[in-house]
């Protein structure tokens, strides 16, 4: 069973149509008792970095999410500003993040991007630098839509499992055990938004 | 490599899709969750919908509309009308629909960039300016469909919204809506160079040709288009229609390695 944790940030929708879709078991995950037949995690994001923490803050989800990651290895992706929340802080905001990735969150210097605006707006090719079953029958150089003005640094470069460029080349997806980060948006990313959150839900 | 985005414009009036000519004779095109679909089955880069009554009538969005639509929509989906406050805004961003584009909002109240972007993110906030040109050169800002002439001063306006906090402009020339006869590259060309966020241009594709010319001229612009990709022919026949990977590759082969930093 996919949960999906909806604590107000994110396109929850998005997600459970494409889940829907493939047939595969989900679930909308609002509050702690939701979580009990829960086998993976799904975290999405929008919006700004303190806005999302302070959202799940909110919830009072937080600690029971620490215990299933961190704990029980429970499989779990963050998404765009999910991904983001992973890191140990951003430059973006005050708050601490969630820290179960060793990184930390940059913004683009705009000066290093020759004619590009900010953000980072439509859609790039992922270069896969590590074999992973997430990447499961992707293409080659499989097309994502991002939309965001900060990414990613791992402090292990060994997490980093995709890349993406823009000015310069950075980590847009990372993978640590059981925990994934994915800075673009595969629920609208058509056909390989759609095999990535398949293979995630069958990992 | 980033590349250009390709975005069907549709418009709602009356509850279905039409299609203007200089922000007049609307025509019907279709059902607006049927073309969503088509778009979806085309892969198209992503959508932008405007409920061109909503500011007019000086009612509500339609939620239900915007609901159905972004649950129905694979894509990024902008929507646009009759937006006025941060609520309203965050109440459509929470339906799932990832930019809010306000036009004449943004003319009347510019802090409402602001106070957006604040709930939702500097990169979901848009605005869209309608402009028309002027007699004796350079351009004005209109509102509610091309009805209400504004005095605002184009380049302070793209300027000022940059320093609320905008995530993407789009111009729109009212001249151009529906011609079908290119876009109106002198007026792109007299602002892209201050404009630091994503730009979008909209009003006078008749062939991929044009945004090929748009794309070849400018690099990495948004190239968006309604009628292009509502009719088919010259008889203007509604067939929804939307490029290939492959026909939108040619598009962007002129684009330059490191010049958009791949």
């Amino acid at each position: 069973m996919i949960g999906i944790i909806d604590y107000g940030v994110g396109n929850i929708k998005a997600f459970s149509n494409i889940y829907e879709q493939l047939n595969l078991s989900f679930k909308i995950v609002k509050n702690i008792e939701d979580f009990f037949d829960v086998t993976k995690i799904i975290l999405p994001g929008v919006g700004s970095f303190d806005h999302a923490m302070t959202s799940l803050q909110n919830s009072g989800m937080r600690e029971k999410l620490d215990e299933l990651v961190l704990e029980k290895k429970l499989p779990v992706i963050g998404i765009c500003v999910g991904m983001q929340m992973l890191a140990k802080s951003s430059e973006e905001g005050n708050l601490k993040g969630l820290g179960w990735i060793d990184g930390t969150v940059k913004k683009f210097d705009k000066s290093k991007i020759k004619n590009g605006p900010l953000p980072h707006m439509g859609w790039n090719t992922l270069n896969i630098e590590k074999e992973n079953g997430i990447f499961k029958n992707l293409e080659e150089e499989p097309r994502f839509y991002f939309l965001h003005s900060y990414y990613f640094e791992c402090n292990n470069k060994e997490d980093v499992i995709a890349t993406a460029t823009y000015g310069k080349r950075f980590e847009c997806m990372v993978n640590h055990e059981n925990i994934y980060g994915i800075q673009c948006h595969p629920e609208k990313s058509h056909h390989n938004g759609i095999q990535l959150l398949k293979n995630f839900g069958e990992l | 490599m980033l590349t250009p985005r390709i975005i069907p414009c549709l418009l709602v009036h009356n509850k279905g899709l039409v299609k203007t000519v200089k922000f007049k004779d609307a025509k019907y095109v279709g059902d607006p969750i049927n073309a969503v679909r088509i778009f979806n089955e085309k892969e198209s880069d992503e959508l932008m919908v405007l409920d061109i009554d909503a500011t007019v009538e000086n009612r509500e969005p339609d939620y239900k509309m915007i609901e159905n639509l972004a649950s129905e929509c694979r894509m990024p989906l902008c929507y646009g009308g009759g937006i006025k406050t941060v609520e309203q805004a965050t109440r459509i961003f929470n339906l799932g629909v990832e930019k809010i584009a306000i036009s004449s909002a943004a003319i009347e109240n510019p802090q409402l960039v602001t106070n957006i972007a604040k709930e939702v993110g500097s990169q979901s906030v848009v605005v869209v300016i309608d402009v028309k040109k002027k007699m004796f050169g350079g351009y004005d800002v209109y509102t509610h469909n091309g009805t209400k002439k504004t005095k605002i001063d184009l380049e302070k306006f793209i300027i000022d919204l940059q320093t609320l906090g905008v995530g993407e402009i789009v111009i729109n020339s009212i001249d151009n809506d529906g011609v079908m006869k290119g876009y109106d590259l002198n007026l792109i060309d007299k602002f892209k160079s201050i404009i630091d966020v994503p730009m979008t241009v909209l009003g006078g594709a008749g062939s991929l040709d044009d945004i090929k010319i748009l794309i070849d001229k400018f690099g990495i612009i948004g190239c968006a288009a309604g009628s292009l990709f509502v009719f088919k022919g010259k008889y203007k026949a509604v067939l929804i229609n939307y490029p290939k990977y492959s026909e939108k590759q040619l598009l962007f082969k002129n684009i330059k390695l490191g010049e958009n930093n791949v």
